[in-house]
C-alpha cells in the first residue's frame, strides 16, 4: 500500500500491457493504492514468476521500486533482466533469488489471486473503488472521480 | 429465448470436442458439470474468461466439477483456441446443425448467429442445478459464481 487519498485496490498481472497502462495513469493521481497479484499464466507465461520476483523484492523493502521497474519496461522480463533490475535497485541478488522460490512468497501471491477470484475478478487490470469493481484500464470518468476527490493534489 | 433453469431436465446433446471426440449429455452422468457457453473463439472477452477458469480448474475439480466450453465455432478452430489458451478445458463444437444445443439451452442469439455468454450447472442426475446469464455478453461471469453455486448445491 502507498499514498494518501481514495483507496484503490488493484488486481494486476505484471506481464499485462493494460496493467502497465493503468499503472501509468494511476501514478499520476494522489490515491492510496493497494496492489494485489492476479497472474493469469495461460495468458502470460511469466506472470507468476514475476509476481514472485516482486514479492521477493518486497522482502528487501523494494516493492514499489521493483513494481515501477517491471511496469515501466515489460520487454525485459527474463531472469538475467530481473537480476539486473535488482542490481540497479541495490538489492541482494542472492537473497532475491532464494526468496522468489520460497513457499512464503508463492503463498502470498496465491492468496492474492484467490482473493481476486472470490471478488469476481475476471480480467486485468480490475480496480476496486468504494467496493465497486472497474475492470479494464480506468476510463476518463473514473480517473476524473479519483483525481477530483483527492485532497492532496 | 429463456435460459434453462434449475430443476429442469438438462436438454440432451451430443457434440464433438476439439479433438473430434464425441461428448454427450449421458457421459456427464455421475459428475457435476458446468457448461460454459461463449460467443466466439479468440474474441478477447472469451479468452479472459476461459483463462481465469483454467487457473481455478484444479480447485473446481477438487470440488468434483468438470467444465466444458461450448461455442458455434468449428472443431478445428476450437482446437487452435484451446492450444492458444493452454487450457485443458474441453471445448465442444455446436457447429452443425449450427447452434442446436445453444437453442435447446436457451442461449441462442438469432440475429448474431452465436450463443450468448452463459453458465449452466448440471448435477450428477443430469438435472440443471443452476444457470446464469450475465446482463450483457461483455460482462464475464466470475469464477466465484461457479464456486458459490457449488456451495449452494452442496448445502
Amino acid at each position: 500500500m502507498r499514498g494518501e487519498g481514495t483507496l484503490v485496490i488493484e488486481y494486476a498481472d505484471l506481464e499485462c500491457p493494460y496493467c502497465a497502462k493503468a499503472n501509468a495513469l494511476l501514478s499520476e493521481l494522489a490515491v492510496r493504492r493497494v496492489f494485489r497479484h492476479f497472474p493469469v499464466v495461460s495468458k502470460h507465461p511469466r506472470a507468476r514468476v514475476l509476481a514472485h520476483a516482486l514479492e521477493a523484492a518486497a522482502i528487501q523493502g523494494a516493492f514499489w521500486e521493483m513494481h515501477g521497474s517491471l511496469m515501466g519496461d515489460q520487454g525485459h522480463l527474463d531472469d538475467p533482466h530481473l537480476w539486473q533490475r535488482c542490481e540497479r535497485l541495490g538489492l541482494d541478488v542472492a537473497a532475491f533469488d532464494r526468496d522468489r522460490r520460497s513457499d512464503a512468497v508463492a503463498d502470498r501471491v496465491e492468496r492474492d489471486f484467490r482473493s481476486g477470484v472470490r471478488a469476481g475478478v475476471m480480467s486485468t487490470p480490475t480496480l476496486f473503488v468504494d467496493g465497486e469493481a472497474h475492470p479494464g484500464v480506468p476510463g476518463t470518468a473514473l480517473l476524473a472521480r479519483l483525481g477530483g476527490r483527492s485532497a492532496h493534489r | 429465448m429463456a435460459l434453462v433453469e434449475s430443476g429442469a431436465r438438462a436438454p440432451d446433446f451430443e457434440l464433438r470436442d476439439q479433438d473430434g471426440k464425441k461428448v454427450a449429455l449421458r457421459d456427464l452422468e455421475g459428475q457435476t458439470s458446468v457448461l460454459v457457453f461463449f460467443p466466439a473463439a479468440f474474441s478477447p472477452v472469451c479468452t479472459d474468461q476461459l483463462s481465469v477458469y483454467e487457473e481455478v480448474l484444479p480447485d473446481l475439480r477438487e470440488r468434483g466439477a468438470e467444465l466444458y466450453g461450448i461455442s458455434v465455432d468449428g472443431a478445428f478452430s476450437l482446437k487452435a483456441f484451446q492450444a492458444s489458451l493452454g487450457t485443458q478445458i474441453p471445448l465442444l463444437s455446436d457447429f452443425h446443425p449450427k447452434g442446436e444445443v445453444a437453442r435447446a439451452y436457451g442461449v441462442w442469439v438469432p440475429d448474431r448467429g452465436v450463443a450468448t455468454r452463459a453458465l449452466v450447472m448440471i448435477g450428477p442426475d443430469l438435472e440443471v442445478k443452476w444457470s446464469y446469464r450475465p446482463p450483457s455478453p461483455l460482462e464475464i461471469p466470475g469464477a466465484n459464481l461457479i464456486f458459490d453455486a457449488l456451495d449452494a448445491v452442496a448445502a
